[in-house]
């Protein structure tokens, strides 16, 4: 019972933060409704059991991935979105659309699932176990991962670098 | 025990806590301004009370009656729910930090902390992750040239300096084996050699240790650290579009993050509430609270002191200084200390 | 108890919304962050089933979905960054010619 309440809170936030991030016209309200709305999961995830990808989720997608979209859109100095016409043919098919697909979605979910339920805090074991996992069973997509990161990073500071001057340095005399 | 009482007992300890929090946010203003002033050879505050003791009430009631102004092309809604974002988010982390240890209270154990989650120095450092929305959202809506360059600079310094603080305190989680902060002082109990304390500062930590004080440092944006919000520099940072209450509650948020970071330093690096215990019960249930307020206490001091004496880094110097120097030793010391470890063991 | 299916409505309205905001959004910095909400639709699944079937290596690839999400932001953000320097603009549909 307290599990179904907990969850339906969590949910609607989650639910409420992204429509909201659809509804609002000005970027940074959008990236703080996301924001919400993983600190929402965040408590979803720890219903479940999983703490450890709880915190994470908090330390990592809150409030470090949040933050440099946040930064971004400062930095740019993004204002107000305005309507062009592709974006009210957009409008028109693709909520409707939407809301058809996540309807059938819903009632296949619901009606054949059976009697499939979780327990609050499910998932078994410590951090520790996590840990096993990823530097044994896992340990060649985590070395991947920390390529991956480096090229990102590499490709990251490339790319938003000033370019150089194209003007070639003014001679005395 | 039952839902109700644990709710209860919870309840009071929250009460207590931010109670205690608050009033120590305050007073630390007051011992800065002391401490401060005697390193410069004044003598701070000394007309309010004895000591000045009262000066932070008669902050407080000026606080309150200032005139809060809203400059007029300020992003209305960020701009009143910054200030709440940094004090929320400064004052939730004393949730999972322990000042003693499990006390008999009626019939009831009841461990001196909120709540032992056993995650409990992950959520601290995504609180720390999370705080710094409150600057860089200042920053932003108060729509004025010097808040938004101070607010990127100080958000950029504390998402930078976040690293080298997470990865100092790996050490120390290597070390105890646990993320529980309860369970992190446990593991610092007892004495080598007898009087030699097991605290982790002398089993190893000292790097990691001064690693995890220079990064706290920058992240509660603090001499050295502090150019987004010096003076002289940048008018007064993020905060330089308010006024009254809500410049109050950016005060607040900053020492309370300093209490905060003394408190984890004392818990990781110190022993936490470990010290010689001796007499009777109810001293022995004080005794750890004292040990622990006392070497908070400390730290404190010393990062007042370290206010009072050093001069800022420049921006870039400071940002260099995080990425090329402390980054890399906080990252030698995870390997030294995940080797010795795994030898040992 | 709650059943799976929930966590999963869950999990598939989040992504909705994320495919929503991807189409009708104009603004490429929103467009991005509708990814990251479908990613984390995704996230939601996997750890509900992972817990459904008592297997941590759904956690563990939550980590991986998290770490590719974190690189894809860091590049995009910059790509972002690049293309409004050039085209001053951050609407998609102005950015339509490959010559300025």
């Amino acid at each position: 019972m307290l599990h179904l309440v907990l969850f339906s809170v969590f949910g609607l936030i989650c639910v409420a933060g992204a429509v909201n991030l659809l509804a609002q016209r000005h970027p940074i309200n959008s990236a703080l409704s996301l924001v919400v709305v993983m600190g929402a999961l965040s408590a979803e995830y720890l219903l479940l059991g999983a703490e450890f990808v709880a915190a994470v989720q908090v330390i990592v997608y809150a409030g470090a991935i949040m933050v440099l979209f946040v930064f971004v859109i400062m930095l740019l100095n993004a204002g107000v979105e305005e309507r062009t016409g592709g974006s009210r043919v957009a409008l028109l098919f693709g909520v409707p659309g939407m809301l058809i697909g996540s309807l059938l979605v819903a009632w296949v979910l619901l009606h054949r699932s059976g009697t499939e339920a979780v327990s609050i805090g499910a998932l078994p074991g410590p951090p520790r176990i996590i840990g096993w996992l990823l530097f044994h069973d896992f340990l060649l997509p985590f070395e991947v991962t920390s390529i991956l990161v480096l090229i990102a990073i590499m490709g990251a500071v490339v790319l938003a670098a000033k370019p150089p001057s194209a003007a070639p340095p003014k001679r005395e005399g | 025990m039952s839902i109700g009482t644990y709710i209860l007992v919870s309840v009071i300890k929250i009460v207590i806590a931010l109670f205690v929090l608050l009033t120590a946010v305050a007073y630390s203003v007051w011992l800065e301004r002391k401490v401060v002033g005697h390193i410069q050879n004044r003598w701070g505050p000394t007309r309010v009370g004895p000591f000045g003791l009262l000066q932070p009430m008669a902050d407080g009631v000026k606080f309150l009656f200032k005139e809060d102004l809203t400059p007029p092309h300020v992003y209305k809604p960020l701009y009143i729910a910054a200030p709440m974002i940094a004090v929320i988010f400064a004052l939730t982390s004393i949730a999972v930090i322990p000042i003693g240890n499990v006390v008999t209270i009626a019939g009831l154990e009841i461990p001196l902390q909120i709540t032992d989650v056993n995650i409990g120095l992950l959520i601290v450092l995504g609180i720390t992750s999370l705080g710094v929305y409150g600057v860089a959202l200042a920053g932003w809506s108060s729509n004025s040239k010097y808040s938004l360059l101070g607010g990127l600079r100080a958000s950029a310094q504390m998402v930078s300096y976040e690293i080298a603080l997470g990865l100092s305190l790996i050490g120390v989680l290597i070390m105890s084996g646990s993320f529980s902060l309860r369970a992190i002082v446990e593991s610092q109990g007892g004495h080598f050699w007898g009087f030699i304390p097991r605290w982790n500062i002398f089993t190893g930590q000292i790097v990691g240790f001064f690693i995890y004080l220079i990064a706290a440092y920058a992240e509660t944006n603090r001499i050295p650290f502090d150019l987004p919000e010096a003076e002289t520099e940048l008018v007064a940072g993020y905060h330089t579009e308010y006024s009254a209450m809500k410049f109050a509650m950016f005060f607040m948020a900053e020492y309370a993050n300093m209490i905060t970071v003394a408190c984890l330093a004392t818990l990781l690096f110190f022993g936490g509430w470990h010290g010689p215990i001796f007499g009777p019960a109810i001293l022995q249930a004080l005794l750890p609270v004292f040990w622990f307020v006392a070497k908070v206490f400390v730290f404190l001091f010393i990062y007042i002191w370290v206010r009072g004496t050093l001069p800022r880094f420049r921006y870039d110097q400071l940002m260099a200084f995080g990425w090329k120097f402390l980054l890399p030793l906080a990252i030698a010391n995870l390997v030294v200390t995940a080797l010795v470890v795994a030898i040992r063991a | 108890m709650v059943p799976l299916a929930y966590y999963l409505l869950l999990g598939a309205i989040l992504f909705a919304c994320g495919v929503t905001g991807f189409l009708i959004k104009r603004n490429i910095i929103t467009i991005f962050m509708s990814i990251e909400l479908m990613l984390n639709g995704v996230n939601l699944t996997f750890v509900a089933f992972a817990a459904h079937w008592h297997a941590l290596s759904g956690q563990v690839f939550v980590f991986f979905v998290m770490v590719v999400a974190a690189a894809e932001a860091a590049v995009g953000l910059a790509i972002i960054i690049a293309v409004y320097r050039t085209r001053e603009t951050l609407n998609v549909d102005q950015v339509n010619l490959l010559k300025l």
